[in-house]
């Protein structure tokens, strides 16, 4: 029987990882270049905007990867606290060092962007306070990891540190947006999806919208790519700990 | 009251230090664990008392039957000697002290706060909080540490008492207790480190 | 149970701190917020109630370490997860400890400090109902925080790292609860959040705090 859990096993996953991170990093590369030139190079600019808009092509993709890496985080430690794969958690690890820095990304790129637009580099608005929430969940998160030696006993406390925190977030994000309404404009990229942009004040356009869709396709294989690295160096820290450790019992 | 362990491996930092450890200890008897340093003593005793799974194997007695001492005996320093006893007697749903405090002769002792006992006073008050656990099977990791001769023998008296009274105690020391009880050397236990995989242990990362 | 917090309320007393180095504490920013701010009575009576919450908050905090750290040094915590306590209700046992010798004294003291920072006259039963309700909240996340970081050498500065973001919505409703009392708005939505969050906080946390304490034991 042929299970996808099988590939749980860390040997397992490490060979195949290291068969698909090339494809994933070239195709992430490809993506990005492609959409990030499109975006920067051949787009109108937006007539109140003007250019300082093109940073959405940064600042959307790295602020969707900021939530939902936290979302594969939880689901990842749910598996692990349930089926024991050391795999599983080690990716939340992995994946972990890759949102707190899409965090940062999009809070950077997100005060970039307000200082023309808003005439200041920070507001308290609900969206920014949420990020600066969900990165202080994610240095937390990280900070628990360093701190504790036995890497399982990190495993679980990290795990059920994802599981408590991700409802204490979604209590900051109904609080924060019950404390102050805010300046940011609603998301608009999933709209412009689905309605074709004739309205260019309400909804991303689709002259924008094909290049951000390729960016954020970039940054979901750059993210994959990357854990699926990182995932594999921890699989080869453990191994040789393991290995160490078996050799000083002798 | 019988605790029989049978095939049980356990682990420190996810790699097995003990493997295939199988005992009975029957109510009535003692068993003094022996072996070098480092080799699992006190992992071992932790996963009998359930404080930490053990690899595979069982280890089966009935429920809460076990009392665990270790090095350090919870004592509080801002409390009297007969306040500490005390908790302990009502967290295990016990009221009577007397015959903890007898059999370790604590009586002067009583109205004292436990910061100002010498180190092997407060090792007798920690040994008395066993008396008032009121559970059978004693599981004691280098209980007699700090104590002079007369203690260890006052010590060994009250296991002796706990024995006849039907209870049963398995002690991990360096020293003779002159116990007539059996000897369990580990030594031939320790983990040589080839196992089936079972998720959750380092052993699955080779 | 009751014999747990007993010996833990005694410990309070006796080891001094327990009871007034949070309220010493809250004092100190009360105090010294009319100096960094200016002592403008219009300014102070608008910031008061936030003042006053995030006091009561960094109170709390300072003593978290204080929850299980001392229980675990001297072995208390592995005889008590071999004794037929259930390790769910000791650790809400602790958390309702922590309550009372600090939340309850802020709670209580809170007018006081209310006077100092000019709070207006119908703010004052707001401050009270809010900190009365939003502070067994902080004690039971700050238990969690305490049973995550106890076995380590220097938690505290992880612990303060571990709960600050667990400790927002509470913030959040607990002051806006206190402001809008005070400036006579109406309170019902943050209140029923806030007590929502307590009780909540107070029926599901301790299973994740004994979890955690469970894991850091073996």
């Amino acid at each position: 029987m042929s299970s996808i859990w099988e590939n749980a096993n860390p040997v397992k996953f490490s060979r195949l990882a290291g068969v698909v991170l090339p494809w994933v990093s070239g195709f992430a590369a490809v993506a990005l270049v492609v959409g990030l030139v499109w975006g920067f190079f051949f787009t109108p600019d937006d007539f109140r905007q003007g250019s300082t808009v093109k940073i959405i092509y940064l600042h959307v993709p790295s602020a969707m990867m900021a939530i939902n890496i936290w979302a594969m985080m939880l689901v990842t430690s749910l598996i692990w606290l349930v089926r024991r794969h050391h795999v599983s958690v080690l990716a939340a690890k992995g994946a972990a060092s890759v949102g707190v820095i899409m965090t940062l990304i999009a809070l950077f790129t997100g005060a970039v962007w307000g200082q023309p637009m808003w005439g200041t580099w920070w507001v308290w608005d609900p969206r920014l306070t949420s990020f600066l929430i969900l990165f202080l969940f994610y240095l937390g998160y990280l900070a628990l990891w360093e701190a504790i030696d036995n890497p399982d006993t990190a495993a679980d406390l990290t795990s059920v540190l994802c599981i408590v925190g991700s409802v204490f977030a979604l209590l900051s994000r109904y609080a924060v947006n019950f404390w102050n309404q805010g300046l940011h404009q609603g998301a608009s990229v999933m709209r412009a999806g689905a309605v074709t942009g004739t309205d260019t004040e309400e909804k991303v356009s689709n002259i924008f919208f094909y290049p951000l869709f390729l960016c954020i396709i970039g940054f979901v294989l750059l993210f994959v790519a990357l854990v699926l690295l990182r995932t594999r160096t921890e699989i080869h820290k453990r191994r040789t700990k393991a290995l160490l450790a078996r050799e000083h019992l002798g | 009251m019988t605790l029989t362990v049978s095939d049980l491996i356990v682990a420190r930092g996810g790699i097995a230090v003990l493997e295939g450890v199988s005992f009975t200890l029957k109510s009535g008897r003692a068993l003094v664990i022996r072996g070098p340093n480092g080799i699992g003593k006190t992992t071992m005793l932790r996963t009998i008392a359930g404080l930490q799974p053990p690899m595979a194997g069982k280890v089966d007695a009935p429920e809460e039957s076990f009392a665990y001492a270790a090095h350090s005996d919870g004592l509080k320093s801002m409390l009297s000697v007969e306040e500490n006893l005390r908790f302990w007697a009502s967290v295990f749903g016990q009221s009577d002290i007397d015959g903890a405090v007898q059999a370790f002769d604590l009586e002067d002792l009583l109205p004292r706060l436990a910061g100002a006992l010498s180190a092997g006073q407060k090792r007798r008050l920690g040994l008395a909080r066993l008396l008032v656990t009121g559970r059978s099977i004693w599981i004691l990791d280098e209980p007699t540490v700090s104590l002079d001769t007369q203690s260890v023998a006052r010590f060994a008296d009250a296991v002796r008492a706990h024995l006849a009274a039907g209870g049963s105690a398995l002690i991990a020391t360096h020293i003779d207790l002159g116990l007539e009880g059996d000897v369990l050397d580990v030594g031939p236990f320790k983990a040589t480190g080839h196992h089936a995989d079972p998720a959750g242990f380092d052993e699955s990362f080779l | 149970m009751i014999a747990l917090l007993t010996r833990d309320l005694k410990l309070a007393v006796r080891a001094g701190g327990g009871f007034g180095l949070g309220l010493a504490f809250f004092l100190i920013v009360v105090i010294l917020v009319p100096f960094s701010v200016g002592p403008e009575s219009v300014l102070l009576s608008r910031i008061a109630p936030g003042i006053l919450w995030l006091g009561a908050l960094l109170a709390c905090l300072l003593s978290l370490d204080r929850i299980l750290a001392l229980d675990w040094e001297d072995g208390t915590l592995d005889l008590v997860a071999t004794s037929p306590l259930p390790l769910e209700g000791v650790v809400a046992v602790k958390s309702l400890a922590h309550w009372i010798t600090t939340g309850l004294p802020l709670v209580i003291a809170a007018p006081v400090f209310g006077l100092l920072l000019n709070l207006p006259a119908p703010g004052y039963v707001w401050l009270i109902l809010s900190l009365a309700v939003g502070t067994p909240a902080l004690s039971v996340v700050g238990t969690f925080g305490a049973a995550l970081t106890v076995g380590l050498k220097r938690g505290g500065l992880l612990l303060s790292l571990l709960v600050l973001p667990l400790y927002v919505p509470t913030l959040i409703f607990g002051a806006e609860l206190a402001r809008r009392g005070a400036e006579g708005q109406a309170t019902t939505t943050p209140l029923l959040m806030l007590a929502g969050i307590t009780f909540g906080a107070i029926a599901l946390l301790p299973f994740a705090s004994a979890l955690v304490l469970r894991i850091n034991l073996r």
